[in-house]
């Protein structure tokens, strides 16, 4: 499991994030939502130790995972970013072989097993067939599913997610938000248990369809958490985003369903 | 893939082999390979001084500068994760240039000391230009293409010009720099050679094993470091070896423009963007590449020679622009 304490962080003197303390179960999906600049990114960028953290804890079963060197810290938390930045010239194999760097020399050299378990990651997310082309020739979903694929291949307890279906039609938004739940509740790649899973997410639907938990960060702190119920009702959103909104149920999920009013 | 390597061992061997034969007297490729195989050469006993004094150290000095140059150019590019980066563009070679003139305007290279203190000179000149420029260009965490052409340009101009008004306002002995800062042959024998090999040595052996890490760099410092790369030092330990390549080479040969942007380029079209194999292929053919430059700037006005640096920039010229305008549509890079 993940366990962020008192966390905050700032910019220069701007300061993102504010007392942020947030617990996410090993096979539980937890939601992050909030408006832009709200501090969703700041949060994983920051319990990933991708920026320095002023106070506060992120541990893992009594692990202090800020303390870790980078190396270390990669064997307990992968990360899938926007799928804005990945060179494309590497092939889809190669790619996701680099998610075992936690686990190799300096060399980089793999091993058999190292190879099985890229393999494996690349059929959990169904692109196995992608795997000797080169990324730059994907489209937006494929791309996604190699970065989740790479991640998978670290072989973490916890998965950071930072807004991936931002790029993502319909159709990918949905089967990809399928798969990290399927993820989080049945672990088959590692078979040690299930992954606790953290996404940041724009589209609040997506959210409560499939996340367990749902956190609310309006500028940098945290104003609620709870089921996707408890969490997406009319006062809280329209609070946080300034904007009227409704809440009904899902016509055929069992999920709250947000739709914005007019301004 | 083992053919990759085989065709770029066999294109260095047969380059390094016309390196020897050609020049203001031609030895045919079978006395060459009898003298370096220590046979006593059919023809003329002559044959085995020229190749011996004059011949294999020159070869051995481009040899070598080219293989400086072709991993440097990859790894730079590799560090700013920019296709344009090579040692000319980015400064670190009109840096190295600077600190070698330094030294060669303290004392001109006779002794052995001497000899050493232009390679030192160029590598601390090579790293503080690289560190300049970085720092220059840097906005927040990214490196942007154009501020880094920007910067390594205004910064090569500085030092070039630095370096020029040393030797104009000399007397005597640095006027010779002029010929070697064009990339022409101006240190001969083996002593040249035996000094820069430490630095190349420590140099290309950093870089041989930078591989894996320049891999995970591609994927920008946060992804890297997410990976678990400890970003920080993989990258000084990558510019500490790549601008000790780069000193080693523009100590003895001057500056010789393109070889690192164009070979890197060549074998990542060809073969892929693994560093892993990228670097050693970068090395192998920017080391081909360079002694094919030198022995045409041997022949096309003999018997009068041509700096080298004249003939990679002419041959590299035109290739940087394509190189500029694929960029645009980020085909394999």
């Amino acid at each position: 499991m993940l366990r962020i304490e008192n966390l905050s962080v700032s910019y220069g003197t701007h300061r993102v994030l504010h007392d942020v303390s947030l617990d996410v179960q090993s096979g539980e999906v937890v939601a992050l939502i909030g408006p832009n600049g709200a501090g969703k990114s700041s949060l994983v960028r920051a319990v990933s130790g991708v920026i320095p953290v002023e106070e506060g804890r992120v541990h893992t079963n009594g692990t202090d995972l800020l303390a870790l060197p980078s190396m270390q810290r990669a064997r307990h938390l992968a990360v899938v970013p926007q799928a804005v930045s990945m060179p494309p010239a590497f092939t889809v194999w190669e790619t996701v072989l680099l998610g075992r760097t936690p686990y190799l020399n300096f060399l980089g050299q793999v091993s058999p097993a190292d190879e099985e378990i890229a393999r494996r990651a690349l059929v959990r997310v169904d692109a196995l067939d992608l795997a000797e082309r080169r990324v730059g020739e994907l489209s937006g979903g494929e791309q996604q599913r190699v970065l989740l694929a790479r991640a998978l291949a670290q072989s973490t307890p916890i998965l950071l997610l930072d807004e991936p279906t931002s790029n993502l039609d319909l159709h990918y938004q949905v089967s990809f938000m399928e798969t990290v739940r399927t993820l989080a509740h049945t672990d088959p790649l590692t078979g040690t248990g299930n992954l606790a899973v953290l996404v940041a997410l724009h589209d609040l639907n997506l959210a409560a369809r499939y996340a367990d938990r749902v956190a609310l960060m309006v500028a940098g702190e945290i104003k609620a958490a709870g089921t996707p119920r408890q969490v997406l009702t009319s006062e809280l959103i329209s609070a946080a985003y300034h904007l009227p909104v409704q809440v009904v149920p899902h016509p055929f999920a069992d999920a709250p369903l947000v739709l914005p009013a007019d301004k | 893939m083992r053919h990759p390597f085989i065709l770029t061992v066999l294109a260095l061997l047969l380059a390094a082999i016309l390196s020897i034969a050609i020049g203001s007297v031609f030895i045919p490729p079978a006395d060459v390979w009898r003298v370096l195989t220590g046979q006593p050469p059919q023809m003329v006993g002559q044959a085995a001084v020229i190749i011996l004094t004059l011949r294999l150290p020159r070869t051995a000095l481009i040899l070598l500068t080219g293989a400086a140059l072709g991993a440097s150019g990859a790894a730079y590019q590799g560090v700013f994760r920019n296709p344009l980066a090579d040692p000319y563009l980015i400064g670190a070679a009109s840096g190295a240039g600077l600190g070698a003139v330094l030294a060669m305007s303290v004392n001109w290279p006779y002794t052995t000391v001497g000899l050493l203190a232009v390679p030192a000179a160029a590598f601390v000149g090579a790293l503080a230009a690289v560190f300049l420029v970085y720092l220059l260009a840097r906005v927040g965490k990214t490196v942007p293409t154009t501020n880094l052409i920007l910067a390594g340009v205004a910064l090569s101009a500085f030092a070039t010009a630095l370096t020029s008004f040393l030797m104009l306002r000399s007397t005597g002995e640095l006027r010779r720099a002029i010929a070697w800062l064009l990339g022409g042959s101006v240190f001969s024998g083996w002593g040249p050679v035996l000094v820069i090999l430490p630095f190349l040595l420590l140099g290309l052996g950093g870089l041989l094993l930078s591989g894996h890490s320049l891999n995970v760099l591609q994927f920008g410092d946060d992804q890297a470091r997410q990976m678990g790369l400890p970003v920080a030092r993989a990258r000084t330990l990558i510019l500490l070896a790549a601008s000790l390549a780069t000193a080693a080479a523009v100590a003895f040969s001057g500056i010789i423009g393109f070889i690192g942007l164009i070979i890197p380029h060549l074998m990542r079209l060809w073969l892929g963007a693994d560093y892993r194999r990228l670097l050693p292929l970068a090395m192998i053919g920017g080391a081909a590449a360079l002694l094919l430059a030198d022995v045409l700037a041997r022949v096309v006005m003999a018997p009068q020679e041509l700096p080298v640096g004249i003939v990679t920039a002419l041959a590299g010229a035109p290739f940087f622009v394509w190189v500029l305008r694929r960029a645009k549509n980020q085909g394999y890079w």
